[in-house]
């Protein structure tokens, strides 16, 4: 009998089925009943928002692998993630090619001029939605509801004030549930909290996402308006709260790396939104949070890098 | 009883009912004289000698070290240098041919009830008993901590968190006598008081069994929690006691010893019996057709073993001495097993995804979460796969025991465990390189 070849490497042999690519699959199944719940509120053209970011980002993904002479069809994956998440944070009102631009900055900018996969610093898809509000401030300001201009639950709370606002919907209950359906004026996807809350509890129970960056995100604004005097029920159900909890703030690249760091990281989120909410001239604040959050992560992870099991601080214990 | 950190693999004790078998005599042995950790052992015998079964073969004067025994009688045919199984450096072994009579040295049961200590660990010592959980270190070593450090824990080590095998499970449950009559040994060589034995909850029936059989000895039986690597060092005793081990340090830093359970058996044959270390325990498992836990003689190789438990299951492509989480892939069949091997696993093709391949790190932070050592994986590999060595020591790499639970629940499958042990090895030729110039 010949020699038979056999496999050299280094251990373990053995490996669970986690994949990036299988978790970029379930990020879009859980961005989903979020975004077919924008379509059915918003029409056709909110359809056509989201294939349009979608595609785009596909293509300028493509575009970059080629230049790089790298193909990867897992990167063709994590676009699609993009593309769909900066369809869903858009206005559903916008001409298409403005989208478009933004999906295109999103990856060609806040992707590959970093460095491509694994080097992002920014959120991809939030970079591209602050260039179009930087760029297009009407257009990104320009919200309806069943075809008719109205502005999102936090406009109508900074221009106008919260009685005003909740008189909007008739009682404080009601406009309680219409944020939480998702019957509220809004960009396509961040509408209904129910709909973000199913995708965000389906990946957290999956384990691709950490449930405590959304619950502490979620619950430093929720203490902290309070603390403001302000409706916090409001002010989490109505804006990009939900969905920036659940499916940016988590993203990975841009949070610190460290267990304790990803918590500061939702700390400092919560505390940035409200007080860009409650401060600031934007009406919602979840967007730049992020972003300045993203940039303050790594530091963050630098000073909450953990000492191994059984350290010693002082070296005199040795001896 | 657990630790943090940790992984669920699927555990895959396919051998877990099958009753221990004696497997066949070798025809012929290979003795690689540096089967533990510690000095290599030069032979004492020379090419022509005719041996027995149990005979001296190797030695040492080396304190950090165990003499190596003949495991069948027979006839020295070579001393050379041939590959150590698991580092594949050359190393000079022993050859030899059996006689196929397994004439045995004279082994006599001894009364060692009044022994002093010292005298059971010298026993211990002359019957070559090494660690055979795998890494193989001397027992005589590990029972004689410095007198600074005094022990009050005896923990045996009876989790086997590795999937597939199932040696120790198997020993728990045909050979619970031994076993606490080599507990009980081992307890006075270091004259504690607190005996604790723990074992993975998948194993009830041996856990029920050491509980009943254990009434009245000062000795605990502890459930614990199944997760990987329970079973190591450092986390079985975190489980148990709640002490940590000093980054660097050893086990006796905080008065513990743990010992496996096929150790705590074979020293009681060394003390009992006089049965010098010459035969162990191994699991055969994985794609084999009758994968089985089987009695084998040591330097037995181990085409002759799977032979044994039916011959290879489709084409092997993987032989992993040991489980599939710290276990060594082997490149050939004909190498020998050695007295810290615990089992062999075979992989075929469907066990191995070839289209595995490696991309970025998206930073997820799963091999932070996993790591048993609260070290950060992915930095680690990082720094060592752009030579910036220093960076990961800093990083605290010397403090990772390789368990491979980074690597298990890569979803980029960069190979961290790979980068790690690089990076170690960079850092001790480092040190010794400072030494050096010291």
């Amino acid at each position: 009998m010949e020699a038979r070849k056999f496999i050299v490497e280094s251990s373990p042999h053995f490996f669970s089925a986690n994949y990036k690519y299988k978790l970029m699959g379930l990020v879009v199944i859980a961005l989903l009943p979020a975004a077919i719940l924008g379509v059915y509120n918003f029409g056709v053209h909110a359809l056509l928002i989201i294939i349009v970011s979608t595609s785009v980002a596909i293509l300028t993904e493509a575009f970059f692998n080629k230049l790089k002479k790298k193909p990867s069809a897992v990167e063709q994956g994590s676009a699609v993630v993009t593309g769909l998440l900066l369809g869903m944070i858009l206005p559903p009102t916008l001409p298409l090619w403005v989208p478009a631009i933004g999906s295109f900055v999103a990856i060609a900018i806040a992707k590959h001029a970093f460095g491509g996969a694994g080097m992002t610093i920014f959120n991809p898809a939030l970079v591209g939605r602050a260039f179009l509000v930087a760029s297009f401030p009407a257009l990104m300001a320009a919200y309806i509801l069943d075809g008719i201009t109205s502005a999102t639950p936090l406009q109508m709370l900074k221009l106008n004030g919260y009685q005003s606002a909740v008189s909007h919907f008739g009682s404080n209950m009601l406009a309680y549930k219409s944020m939480f359906l998702g019957n509220i004026a809004g960009s396509i996807g961040e509408t209904s909290a129910l709909a973000l809350l199913i995708g965000g509890l389906f990946l957290i129970f999956l384990k691709v996402i950490d449930w405590k960056i959304p619950t502490i995100y979620i619950g430093t604004v929720f203490v902290l308006t309070a603390i403001f005097g302000q409706d916090p029920i409001y002010h989490i159900l109505g804006g990009g709260l939900f969905i920036g909890a659940f499916f940016m703030a988590t993203a990975y690249e841009g949070m610190p790396i460290t267990k304790s760091g990803r918590i500061y990281f939702a700390l400092g989120l919560g505390i940035l939104t409200t007080v860009i909410r409650l401060f600031g001239g934007y009406p919602e604040g979840v967007n730049f949070s992020i972003l300045i959050m993203n940039a303050a992560a790594p530091l963050i992870e630098r000073l909450t890098i953990k000492k191994p099991f059984g350290y010693i601080k002082n070296k005199e214990k040795k001896k | 009883m657990t630790f943090k950190g940790g992984i669920h693999p699927k555990y895959n004790k396919i051998t877990a009912d099958k009753k221990i078998e004696k497997a066949n005599l070798p025809k012929k042995i290979i003795l690689p004289l540096s089967q533990h950790v510690g000095a290599p052992c030069e032979p004492i015998v020379n090419i022509g000698d005719y041996v027995k079964t149990g005979q001296k073969i190797a030695e040492t004067q080396a304190f950090v070290s165990a003499p190596i025994h003949s495991s069948i009688s027979g006839t020295v045919s070579s001393i050379e240098n041939l590959p150590h199984p698991i580092t594949g450096k050359p190393v000079n072994s022993v050859i030899i041919e059996s006689d196929e009579k397994d004439e045995k040295i004279e082994m006599q049961k001894r009364e060692y009830e009044n022994l002093p200590a010292d005298e059971l660990k010298s026993i211990i010592k002359d019957f070559g008993i090494v660690g055979l959980g795998g890494a193989a270190f001397p027992t005589h070593v590990k029972l004689s901590p410095p007198q600074e450090k005094p022990i009050d824990t005896l923990i045996i080590n009876g989790a086997e968190c590795e999937p597939f095998l199932t040696t120790d499970h198997r020993l728990m449950l045909e050979r619970t006598d031994d076993l606490i009559a080599g507990i009980r040994i081992i307890r006075k060589v270091l004259g504690v008081k607190s005996v604790f034995i723990g074992i993975e909850d998948n194993k009830h029936d041996a856990i029920k069994i050491l509980k009943e059989k254990t009434i009245g000895q000062n000795i605990k039986v502890i459930p614990l929690h199944t997760k990987y690597p329970q079973g190591g060092e450092k986390t079985l005793i975190y489980a148990i006691t709640k002490r940590k081990v000093p980054a660097g340090g050893l086990p006796m830093d905080i008065g513990c010893v743990v010992q496996n359970i096929g150790t705590a058996i074979a020293v009681y044959e060394a003390v009992a019996l006089s049965k010098p270390l010459y035969e162990r325990v191994i699991t055969i498992t994985g794609k084999v057709n009758n994968p089985k836990n089987l009695l084998v003689r040591n330097g037995a190789i181990i085409k002759d073993l799977i032979e044994q438990a039916g011959s290879y299951k489709g084409e092997p492509k993987k032989i992993i001495m040991g489980g599939p989480m710290m276990g060594f892939a082997l490149p050939a069949d004909d190498l020998p097993i050695i007295k810290g091997t615990s089992g062999l696993t075979i992989f075929n093709k469907d066990d191995i995804d070839e289209k595995r391949s490696t991309i970025e790190c998206i930073r997820c932070g799963k091999c932070i979460q996993d790591c048993p050592m609260q070290l950060n994986p992915s930095l680690i590999a990082k720094y060592a796969e752009n030579e910036r060595i220093d960076l990961a020591e800093n990083m605290y790499a010397m403090d990772c025991f390789e368990c491979g639970c980074c690597a298990f629940n890569c979803p980029t499958h960069i190979p961290l465990v790979h980068w790690i042990r690089y990076a170690k090895s960079q850092i001790l030729k480092n040190r010794a390189k400072a030494k050096d110039k010291k």
